[in-house]
This record gives C-alpha cells, sequence and structure tokens, in this order.
C-alpha cells in the first residue's frame, strides 16, 4: 500500500483503543445477559435525563444556542489550517511549546520523550478522551512512568482493573455497592468500615489522592476548548482533580485533537452553555480551568500542548461524515440512545461509546475496521434531538452503512429483486411463488442472517394485482 | 516534511475547495439583560453554596470559625478578622478568603481571574473552606456578559458550588478533591 504524503489518513492499528476484540453485535450479545449491568445504566441514564432536559427547559434560546454551536463548529473546521497556526503562534507567545502529532504512536512518544525529560516517573493524570484514543497509559507504562487517573470514575476503573464504558461518566455501568466493594479491594489505607454512601465514596477518593497531588511534579491533560484568537485553553471538569493538576505540578502537558479549535474568546459564551447543561445536567459544571501559556508565579511554568491528527484528517475527508468533528464529548446521545441503556458502552469496542462512537471510531479507524458499528442502532433520531451542536448521527450512520463493504449474497440477492421488478411477469410470478411460502418465518442461507432477529412479515392471501384485476 | 507540515497538508487535502459557513449568533447576547441578585442567591444555594448578605465581611470571616487562614496578597485587610490565625502555606491552610472578578447569576457561577485580592488558583483549591466576596457590581446576568468582562489572558477559575462529582449514579454529589465548603460573601445591603 503506498501512503502519499499530505494525504488524510486514518489512525494506525496496533495503539490506542479505538478498535475492540469482536464486532458489535457478539460484545452486545454478551453484555444483555448481565442483569445488573443494565439496571445500573438504565437508573443512571433515567437520572440524566431528567436533570438535563429540566436545567436545558431554563433557557429560552436553547436552540439557537446549537444553531450557533453548530454553525460555529462548521465555520472552524473549514478554517482549521488558518486557526491552528493562529493557535501554535498564541500558545508560543504565552510560553508555551506546541508539538504536532500525526498518529497515536507519535503522540505517545511525544509525551514519553516530555515526561522522561523531566526526571520524574510518575504523572498525574486530568480525565481525556484524546489520551485513552491513543493508549498513552500503556506507552508510558511500557517507558517506566505510572500514569494516575484522578477523576473518580477514571479511578474506579483504574482500580477495579476495568475498561471505561460512557464519555463522561467512565464507570456508569457500577453501582455505589460495586465501586465500594473495588475501593475495599483496591484502595491503600482504606477505612474499612466504608459504607457505599455516595459522599463517603467521594471522601475516600479525596484522601486517597490527596499525598499523590501533592507530591507529583508532572500532569498530563485533555482539553475541552482551545482559543485561537488568545492561545486560551480550557478544561471543565466538576471534583477539582482538574484544578489540582492544571496548577500544582511543575510540568503540564496536554494532549488535544486538532478539532478541539474555537475561533474566539467569545466563542466560549455559547459552548459553556451548551456543554454542561447536555453532559451532566447542571447549569454550570463546579470547576473550570483556562490558561494561556505560562503564568509567571502561578502554576505549572512549564507547558506543552500536543495538537493530535490520529484519523482526525480522514473524518474531515468525507463531505458528509465530517460533522462527527463538531462533538464537544458532552456524551447527551448515550444517554437518549435505546442500543447504547441495554449494551453498555463496552459493546461498542472504542473508547467512544453510543450513537456518536458509532458514527467517529468507523470514521477514524477506516470503516473496514469498525464495520458493525454504522449498524449499531436502531435510526430512531434521539441522539440528534439530543446532540447541544446538531450533528445528524442517524444521516452519518447510513451513509457509513453504504461505505461498509457487503456480503457478495446480499449484493447477488438484492441484484435478482432489481431484475424482477423490472421484468411484471417475473414479478407477478414471484409473488404467487411468495404466497406460496406463507408460513415460512426464517430466510434460507445466506439470507437467514436477515431474519435471526426478524420475523419475515407474511405475505397477504391475495396480491393487491390479483385483486385490482378481478375489479 | 514535520509532522506539523503533514497534518496541515493533509488537512488542507480533506477541506477542497469547502466553503466557510456564516455563524448564526440568534440567542441572547451580553448586556441584553439586568442582572438579579435573587437568582444568584437560588442558584449558589442550589448548588449547595452558603450566602450572607452582609457588609460586615470580618464579622461573617469570625462567625465561620475558620481556622488557619491564608489570605491573597492584596485583600482589604479590613475583611480579616482580628485576632484570625493567618498562614503563608496554603498546604498548612484550613480556610481561604478571597475577593473574585465576576459572579453569572443564571448560572450561580464565580469566576476568579488571579488579581492581587484573588491570588494565585492555589490558594482557594487546596483549603477545605473558601470564602469568597462578591460586589453588587461585580454581579452579571449570563455566561456572554462574564466573557465579555473577563480577560483570557489571565487565569481564570470558574467556580460553581463546593467541589463535587456526578460519577456515581450519574447523581450530584457534594465533596471530592476542591473546598468541600464554599460560602459566599453579598456585599451591598445586610438583608441577613
Amino acid at each position: 500500500m503506498t501512503t502519499f504524503l499530505g494525504m488524510p489518513t486514518t489512525a494506525p492499528r496496533g495503539v490506542g483503543n479505538l478498535r475492540g476484540d469482536e464486532p458489535f453485535p457478539a460484545a452486545a450479545h454478551k453484555a444483555l445477559q448481565d442483569g445488573q449491568l443494565r439496571r445500573n445504566l438504565g437508573h443512571a441514564t433515567t437520572t440524566i435525563r431528567r436533570k438535563s432536559g429540566a436545567v436545558i427547559g431554563e433557557l429560552p434560546d436553547w436552540q439557537e444556542l446549537r444553531e450557533a454551536g453548530s454553525t460555529l463548529k462548521a465555520n472552524t473546521m473549514a478554517r482549521l489550517p488558518e486557526l491552528l497556526d493562529q493557535l501554535e503562534a498564541n500558545v508560543t507567545a504565552a510560553g508555551g511549546v506546541v508539538h504536532w502529532a500525526a498518529d497515536a504512536n507519535e503522540a505517545n512518544e511525544i509525551v514519553t520523550d516530555l515526561v522522561k525529560a523531566t526526571g520524574h516517573d510518575r504523572v498525574i493524570k486530568v480525565k481525556s478522551m484524546a489520551t485513552q484514543e491513543i493508549g498513552l497509559n500503556e506507552a508510558l507504562e511500557a517507558a517506566g512512568i505510572a500514569a494516575v487517573e484522578t477523576d473518580l470514575a477514571e479511578l474506579i476503573v483504574q482500580l477495579g482493573n476495568d475498561k471505561p464504558s460512557h464519555i463522561l461518566v467512565p464507570a456508569i455501568h457500577r453501582n455505589r455497592a460495586e465501586i465500594r466493594e473495588i475501593f475495599l479491594r483496591e484502595m491503600p489505607g482504606v477505612d474499612p468500615a466504608l459504607t457505599d454512601e455516595p459522599a463517603e465514596l467521594a471522601g475516600a477518593a479525596r484522601r486517597y489522592l490527596r499525598e499523590t497531588f501533592l507530591s507529583t511534579k508532572v500532569a498530563v491533560s485533555g482539553a475541552n476548548f482551545a482559543i485561537a484568537e488568545t492561545g486560551t485553553l480550557a478544561v471543565l471538569e466538576s471534583e477539582g482533580n482538574g484544578r489540582m493538576c492544571l496548577t500544582l505540578p511543575e510540568t503540564l502537558i496536554t494532549v488535544m485533537g486538532i478539532e478541539k479549535l474555537v475561533p474566539t474568546w467569545r466563542d466560549l459564551e455559547v459552548f459553556l452553555q451548551l456543554l454542561p447543561r447536555a453532559s451532566t445536567g447542571e447549569r454550570m459544571n463546579p470547576y473550570t480551568s483556562m490558561w494561556t501559556g505560562v503564568t509567571p508565579g502561578d502554576g505549572p511554568q512549564n507547558f506543552h500542548l500536543v495538537l493530535l491528527d490520529n484519523g482526525r484528517t480522514a473524518v474531515l475527508a468525507d463531505e458528509v461524515g465530517r460533522q462527527a468533528l463538531h462533538c464537544i464529548r458532552c456524551s447527551a446521545c448515550l444517554n437518549v440512545c435505546p442500543v447504547y441503556e441495554r449494551t453498555g458502552g463496552h459493546a461498542y469496542g472504542s473508547v467512544y461509546p453510543g450513537p456518536i462512537g458509532a458514527i467517529l471510531s468507523p470514521q477514524l479507524t477506516g470503516v473496514e475496521d469498525n464495520a458493525s458499528l454504522p449498524y449499531a442502532s436502531s435510526l430512531c433520531g434521539a441522539c440528534f434531538d439530543a446532540c447541544p451542536v446538531k450533528i445528524d448521527i442517524p444521516s452519518i450512520l447510513v451513509h457509513l452503512r453504504n461505505e461498509v463493504p457487503h456480503p457478495r449474497a446480499e449484493k447477488a440477492a438484492f441484484g435478482a429483486v432489481a431484475y424482477t421488478m423490472d421484468h411484471p411477469a417475473l414479478y407477478t410470478r414471484a409473488q404467487h411463488a411468495a404466497k406460496l411460502s406463507r408460513h415460512a418465518k426464517k430466510l434460507p442461507p445466506p439470507l437467514n442472517g436477515w431474519t435471526a432477529s426478524r420475523d419475515l412479515p407474511e405475505p397477504p392471501a391475495e396480491t393487491f394485482r390479483d385483486w385490482w384485476a378481478k375489479r | 516534511m514535520s509532522s506539523r507540515e503533514l497534518i496541515l497538508g493533509r488537512i488542507k487535502a480533506a477541506l477542497g475547495d469547502t466553503a466557510v459557513p456564516e455563524v448564526t449568533r440568534d440567542y441572547r447576547p451580553a448586556a441584553g439583560q439586568e442582572p438579579d441578585i435573587e437568582l444568584l442567591i437560588d442558584r449558589l444555594v442550589d448548588y449547595k453554596a452558603v450566602v450572607h448578605r452582609s457588609d460586615d465581611v470580618a464579622g461573617v470571616v469570625a462567625s465561620l470559625n475558620p481556622g488557619r487562614l491564608v489570605l491573597p496578597p492584596g485583600l482589604d485587610p479590613s475583611w480579616v478578622p482580628s485576632g484570625a490565625t493567618i498562614v503563608d502555606d496554603e498546604y498548612q491552610a484550613e480556610a481561604v478568603l478571597t475577593a473574585s472578578t465576576v459572579a453569572i447569576a443564571e448560572t450561580g457561577t464565580i469566576v476568579l481571574d488571579g488579581s492581587p485580592d484573588q491570588g494565585r488558583r492555589r490558594i482557594s483549591l487546596l483549603p477545605d473552606l473558601h470564602i469568597c466576596v462578591v460586589r453588587p457590581d461585580q454581579i452579571v446576568a449570563s455566561v456572554p456578559d462574564a466573557i465579555a468582562r473577563l480577560d483570557p489572558r489571565r487565569p481564570l477559575t470558574w467556580i460553581s458550588g463546593p467541589s463535587a462529582t456526578s460519577d456515581i449514579e450519574l447523581n450530584r454529589v457534594e465533596g471530592v478533591h476542591g473546598p468541600r465548603n464554599l460560602h459566599v460573601v453579598l456585599l451591598g445591603g445586610s438583608v441577613e
């Protein structure tokens, strides 16, 4: 295979967490047998839908904000080269260092080298989808560097030797009793009298991480937004672990997808209204940190920004699919999706689960590596309605289904149908033949896949054409 | 070819001759509404902050028994109760007293920008009690109003209630890594 330099390229295989071990239907089948998982998910998604609906209802201009968010992102994507240039210049002028990473391997290498150069062997991390996508923790570990996740849900996942299953709340599949068990089993120095009261569980995490926050000299973060006009970065969070990572260490390394950009400072007035209400169902998340390069005497004095492609340019090259890059990672589409609510996030295989994952992952990897994901949806459209930046997820799902390699038998069958419908005599005969098979519930191989989970529609006793002929 | 040139080349190839769409801004703009102090109080209380309407900051601080108190360098000295235990090291402090830059009524958010009366970011992060003073002229109605007032080149911390998490069953629980107690003193009229 020849790769032309400068042509949009998908994310490489063998690194990162964009591809699952098995196709969605197989993984979903297993997940559906876990009754506890479905109860936990049903409870959590019902809670968040109620909260989010209430605070969205408080804003008289929610639809106008969505439209602004949507057009702002489309505008940004069309001007990406110019805006990235501007961001780089402004971050550099403010004392930061900008790095460009073509893919996951290069990003992991850059971050590993930067950490090694500090002479430290432990980093604290703020929850970041980009670093999960590229498998940064695994790469750091291979280089002898410990990466400590500080977000409560990430901590639950890390201590439980588990995988994240939701964009915003990676441990959404765990209930309070399970979290208590993980803490009792895996958290050094935990109080054995710990109950499953959420406030007590949060307190346990506070005590456990405090010393780590105070003694670790290097932090790795993602970014929710970067402002081209000023070089400012923004991280939205709840617990204060983000503030700890962004202000206490000497060195801060931020890994950010190239699509996270917004043109101007003013544009944040749109996204800071959209994101918290769509995401955690709050009017505003407890803490948002914004920083521009380095501030003398306040916060990390070494700041590195790693700009990541890893398949994003391949998404951008698809005129229909590129909207997926508008995503602000709120996870509202997961919370309303009837498929996600039943299968959970692990079934999607990628760090990006749910409806957005079903359109983002196949585009980042190339559709052949995630061929079942465009079908992981009933096309009900709830995700489109919930999306704060109006990504038309159902249309992109259909678009991607057309790009998935189709089996030869299916192609032959549809060819035969088309031929028959073109020839009236054949069509009449086919209808009569169908009548004879009235009691068949399943199609014969190789078409039996279609009827594995569906009943064949029953043909009527009399066809329309027969009825018409008798009139 | 550097990765920078490579990525920028890929983006240009991906975009081709994509037209730049207009941005639609039909939402409520800045300066459209009067700030509503009652709404601010309602929002702060809803997210478990404690609100004091008082001009006697030192009195409020003393009543909270703050213990070891850390202060930003440019704080109004009249706000500090006499006899308070002042420490220089935020790592040892139990409480912090700061001013603020902007308060947003609609969301119950207070923004600090690292000015001398607010101090560097870590002093309002490590202590368990944050007492934050808001002047009436610092209250704005909405997020766009706050954006219009703030300087993004300063380090900004937006605070909406005490530290919290939604990570356990997606319900908001107060008290993780940041200050677990947030007290807001609203100046300009003692209604308490």
